[in-house]
């Protein structure tokens, strides 16, 4: 399965952000830019982390922002923030947090799968880093084999 | 055999421990079955498991259980994953 497209509007690099809940805000806010979601979720994926922790937080340097499918999904949708300073999730190895991949699906199924190419991803340990480096949105979207939509890709707002 | 994946939601990040697990098994030449699943269903779906796969953060959400909890630290490390399941399975 492709990852969804990756809008501009989706994309926050190097941004500077005082905490975690502004990390994971800046990543819901990518979600609601570009169309996928509405501000409700991104409350929800920090509901998630206060309720069972920093788990989001898979590898060293990486969260995986995200909340159960729902009402305030409008699509499927990825998200990415990169920190210019990283924050700390609160994690016990894998703090601190450089990337933040906010995702929001519609369902439980398409979840899985588009985690799963997810999983293929960064299977690579050079991609959390390289992600964490990258300057400019085509850099990022190399790295994660996602394109840019097709208005963006046709016109001249790049 | 069977193994459960757990996350908070059970909607993501299960899916990719249970991804890497199915790969670290397959290096172990060792036939499981990996489910993934979430907090609220661990006690059910888990029942029956050998071993419980899931974050430290979590390990606390689980109860009482007969599993063997498994935590990773980096759940694209299969390197971690295959050490942590050759132990829990040896």
């Amino acid at each position: 399965m492709q990852l969804p497209d990756l809008p501009l509007t989706a994309i926050a690099i190097g941004i500077h952000v005082p905490d975690w809940r502004a990390a994971v805000t800046a990543a819901g806010d990518g979600l609601v830019r570009s169309g996928s979601t509405v501000p409700g979720y991104t409350k929800r994926m920090i509901d998630v982390i206060d309720e069972f922790g920093a788990y989001v937080v898979i590898a060293p340097g990486l969260a995986l922002a995200h909340a159960r499918p729902g009402p305030d999904v409008i699509a499927e949708g990825l998200s990415v923030v990169t920190l210019a300073e990283p924050v700390a999730f609160g994690h016990p190895h894998n703090d601190p947090v450089s990337v933040v991949l906010g995702l929001a699906v519609t369902t439980g199924d398409e979840h899985v799968l588009l985690v799963a190419e997810l999983a293929n991803l960064f299977n690579d340990p050079r991609v959390i880093p390289s992600l964490a480096a990258a300057t400019d949105a085509a850099g990022i979207r190399a790295l994660l084999g996602v394109t840019a939509p097709a208005r963006e890709a046709s016109g001249v707002q790049e | 055999m069977k193994i459960v994946a757990l996350c908070g939601v059970g909607v993501g990040t299960s899916a990719i421990l249970k991804m890497n697990a199915e790969r670290a098994l397959a290096r172990l030449d060792i036939e499981a079955e990996v489910t993934a699943t979430d907090v609220a269903s661990v006690q059910t779906v888990g029942a029956d498991a050998q071993v419980i796969l899931t974050s430290s953060e979590l390990v606390a959400h689980i109860g009482k259980t007969n599993a063997d909890i498994v935590v990773i630290d980096n759940y694209f490390d299969l390197d971690e994953l295959t050490t942590k399941l050759e132990e829990a399975l040896g």
